[in-house]
């Protein structure tokens, strides 16, 4: 298992946003973790990714409690997060905001390597790789945001609402990405509102409500349930 | 929707931009008259016999009035070009008037420089009905010539505004450059061209222009054709060798006054390039920057110096050269940088801003304390610190020292330079834009974090050991609140991040006050103006750099054309 998540709880200040999460994400699938506004999701991406501290419980990378590792050390381990909101650097460029994804790396060969592929896999980056990040259109932003993160070569990728505020046919194009992503061997931790078809690509599936996991299951099978269409329509 | 069609042809909005632009001018007339600096400048002849300094401003600012009441705003897009001599029409109405009322009224109670004097000046000695009609009638003139100016194409400003400053700076200064031109026989014969006894000559003038202008031009000239690919890389080197070579030979030629200015601005520079790469690179700002400047300046005292207070006075080590000394004081500013960043980390934005205020007077005001006097000899500081040798030279006077500084200087732009392109250089640019993601892409923030500090405060540290041997002695109250400020205000005017910017900013905050002695008091009046026309203008600094300059502007003016990176 790469990464376990056991009991973990946080808080800001006197307000507990997680309690008694448990996540377990083993080698190769895509993992679905949805839940409403406020639920607690980015959260919980952001306290494994150890931008934020837990109050309680565990978080395991290969079986290795990172209680005692900084952000930068958890990236070093191949848990890489793209950020809600795209959040790329605005003013470097496409093509220094993919470097800067490499920056752990120090293959020099590969990592040119890695933004070719990347070229391959996101064409309209490279069209652009010389504009200044901040002007590119929200799905643009986010292909680079995207694409940054894998040029860490992540074993976890933690994508956190990459569908946000998208026209439904780049959805459909992003979804496809993720899978593509997938396919080519990297583990996915998928955090999404757009709840049904990220639960559709989704080998394993996590519900989230109030800071807690109300359900778990196979992707396509909670996808059917009634309590989350409950969740997302009533 | 109506509104939308009469779109800036309004004349009610028309007469209001060319009433306010006019009355703005006048009110600068009148403000810089009152302080007493109109009258200070008149002594300044730009142009010998023909122009003051006084008088160029004056002109300067009705022709600004005019050019700005030209500039399209979102209400009004094609500004009509009768604004202009409306504004200069005003200003100088105005400032008649507040002539007359000078002349009438005894107003030296209030402000000791509204005397008769200033009236005639102000007036550029006309007086009566007609004067008042020919001093309008002007000023409308200069205004239009302002708006016509506003008018030209981009490349034809390019070309005068480099002309005129040359001719200014070369009046302005005559005093120096007639000292550099008469040092060498090489330049000699060139002086009576240029100016005659009392300055500038009229002829001189119109040479400097047209030098200037054709100098301006010859980039123009030799331009590729759009498209043809990067100018070759030596060609982006020559304007540095030509300020280069005139860094080595000016003070030289310009003697110890200009040595002494050069070798201040040199300082700064240093220090400029240090607190770049904290709050240029790594966004950090720093307000107690001096406290680096001030721990290599009394590493240095303590090492060296001749005085009870010196180490080798009172233990075992030994008294040591300046070239020993210097890069211990550098090491030593580099602890203090790493110190004074630990208690920081975790403060961000306006509260760094105070807490390294906090941290920089906390410096001053231990080294000052009768606890540490005996070791740094409180305020009566350090004194006989001697200057540096090599073999049988001294570095004694201001121009041996000024070359020491510049080597010193070229030796941190080069370090700067590299640093910026280097790995650690992208890990400050990355924290700057965002903190929470560049951990997240790997960067470790706490180092990246002190680096920055360690690095700035190696570049002050040096610039502190270079002050400790120029003045002999250290005292704290040399290491005041004001020089962070100032090394601050001359990155931004410079442009932050950029390097050439520093050079330029360290020119113009440091250099031109301590050029322009006699108007010494109002050194901070012109600070203040610097940074909010800087602000207001040129909000990326005078010489911006290349990352910065592309930085998300409107559409309208990049003229809908995306921003490039450069490769
Ligand atoms: N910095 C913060 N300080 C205080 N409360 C916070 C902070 N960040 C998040 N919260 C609160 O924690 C709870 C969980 O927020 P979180 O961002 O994890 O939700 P989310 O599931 O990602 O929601 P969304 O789908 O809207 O992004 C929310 O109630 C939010 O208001
Ligand atoms: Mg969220």
């Amino acid at each position: 298992m790469i990464l376990e998540i056991e009991n973990m709880s946080l808080a800001y200040g006197n307000i507990e946003a997680v309690r008694g999460v448990s996540i377990k994400i083993v080698d190769g699938g895509i993992v679905a973790l949805v839940g409403a506004n406020g639920a607690g999701k980015s959260s919980t991406l952001n306290a494994i990714s150890g931008l934020l501290p837990i109050s309680a419980g565990t978080i395991r990378i290969d079986g290795q409690s990172t209680k005692e590792l900084k952000p930068h050390q958890i990236t070093r381990r191949g848990i890489v997060q793209v950020p809600e909101g795209r959040r790329i650097f605005g003013r470097l460029s496409v093509e220094e905001n993919l470097l800067m994804g490499a920056f752990s790396r120090n293959d020099h060969q590969a990592i040119a390597e890695d933004r070719d592929r990347m070229f391959e896999l996101f064409p309209r980056l490279k069209e652009r790789r010389r504009q200044v990040a901040g002007t590119l259109s929200g799905g643009e932003q986010q292909m680079v945001a995207t694409a940054r993160g894998l040029m860490a070569r992540p074993r976890v990728l933690l994508m956190d609402e990459p569908s946000m505020g998208l026209a439904p046919l780049v959805v459909e194009q992003v979804f496809d990405t993720i899978q593509a992503i997938n396919a080519a061997g990297t583990t996915v931790l998928l955090v999404e509102q757009n709840a049904l078809m990220a639960l559709e690509i989704a080998d394993h599936a996590y519900v989230m409500e109030h800071g807690e996991i109300v359900l778990e299951g196979p992707g396509p099978e909670l996808a059917g349930d009634e309590r989350v269409i409950s969740i997302y329509l009533g | 929707m109506s509104m939308r069609q009469d779109d800036g042809k309004t004349p009610s909005l028309q007469l209001r931009r060319g009433l306010t632009a006019g009355a703005a001018a006048a009110l600068i007339a009148i403000y810089l008259s009152s302080v007493g600096l109109i009258a200070m400048m008149n002594a300044r002849p730009v142009i010998a016999n023909a122009l003051t300094l006084a008088q160029m401003t004056l002109l300067t600012i009705v022709f600004l009035a005019g050019a700005l009441s030209q500039r399209p705003s979102p209400q009004d897009r094609t500004p009509a070009f009768w604004t202009a001599p409306l504004a200069g029409a005003v200003a100088g109405l105005l400032v008649a008037g507040f002539a007359g009322v000078i002349l009438s009224v005894n107003l030296r109670p209030v402000f000791i420089a509204l005397v008769p004097p200033l009236a005639r000046l102000l007036t550029f000695g006309q007086s009566g009905v007609d004067g008042t009609a020919i001093l309008v009638a002007g000023s409308a003139l200069v205004a239009s010539a302002g708006a016509f100016y506003q008018r030209l194409p981009d490349k034809v400003r390019r070309l005068l505004f480099p002309a005129a400053l040359s001719v200014l700076l070369c009046g302005m200064f005559q005093e120096f450059i007639q000292v550099i031109l008469q040092s060498n026989a090489l330049f000699r014969w060139l002086a009576p061209w240029f100016y005659g006894w009392d300055g500038l000559t009229a002829t001189g003038a119109l040479i400097v222009f047209a030098v200037a202008l054709a100098a301006a031009a010859l980039p123009l000239v030799y331009r590729k054709p759009a498209g043809a690919g990067d100018v070759s890389s030596w060609r982006r080197f020559v304007p540095a060798l030509f300020i280069l070579l005139l860094l080595l030979l000016v003070p030289i030629a310009g003697g110890p006054y200009i040595a002494q200015v050069f070798l201040l601005i040199g300082l700064y520079v240093l220090m400029g390039m240090g607190l770049n790469l904290e709050l240029g690179l790594a966004g950090l700002l720093d307000l107690g920057f001096v406290a680096f400047f001030a721990t290599g300046a009394y590493i240095t005292a303590i090492l060296t110096a001749d005085s009870p207070l010196a180490l080798a006075h009172y233990t075992a080590i030994p008294s040591l050269s300046f070239w020993l000394a210097m890069p211990i004081a550098v090491l030593g500013a580099v602890l203090m940088g790493i110190l004074f960043g630990i208690p920081v980390l975790g403060v961000k934005g306006d509260y760094l801003a105070v807490a390294t205020l906090g941290l920089g007077e906390i410096v001053r005001i231990v080294v000052q304390s009768d606890a540490a006097a005996p070791l740094l000899g409180g305020a009566q500081g350090i004194l006989q610190i001697p200057k540096p040798q090599v073999g049988g030279f001294q570095f004694g006077s201001a121009v041996s020292l000024f070359y020491l500084t510049l080597a010193a200087a070229l030796f941190a732009a080069y370090c700067a330079w590299r640093l910026e392109r280097s790995r650690l250089g992208r890990a400050w640019i990355a924290l700057r834009e965002d903190e929470d993601v560049a951990q997240a892409m790997g960067i470790n923030l706490v180092q990246s974090k002190l680096l920055a500090y360690a690095f700035g405060a190696a570049f002050a540290g040096l610039a502190g050991s270079i002050f400790a041997v120029m003045v002999n002695s250290v005292f704290p109250s040399s290491f005041q609140l004001l020089m962070s400020i100032n090394v601050l205000a001359l990155i931004v005017v410079g442009g932050l991040g950029s390097l050439s910017g520093v050079v330029l900013g360290a020119l113009v905050l440091i250099g031109l006050p301590e050029a322009l002695r006699e108007f010494g008091e109002f050194r901070y009046l012109f600070y203040g103006l610097a940074l909010i026309l800087t602000m207001r203008l040129m909000p990326e600094g005078l010489l911006p750099a290349s990352r910065r300059r592309r930085r998300l502007v409107s559409p309208i003016a990049v003229g809908g054309s995306t921003p490039v990176a450069r490769p």
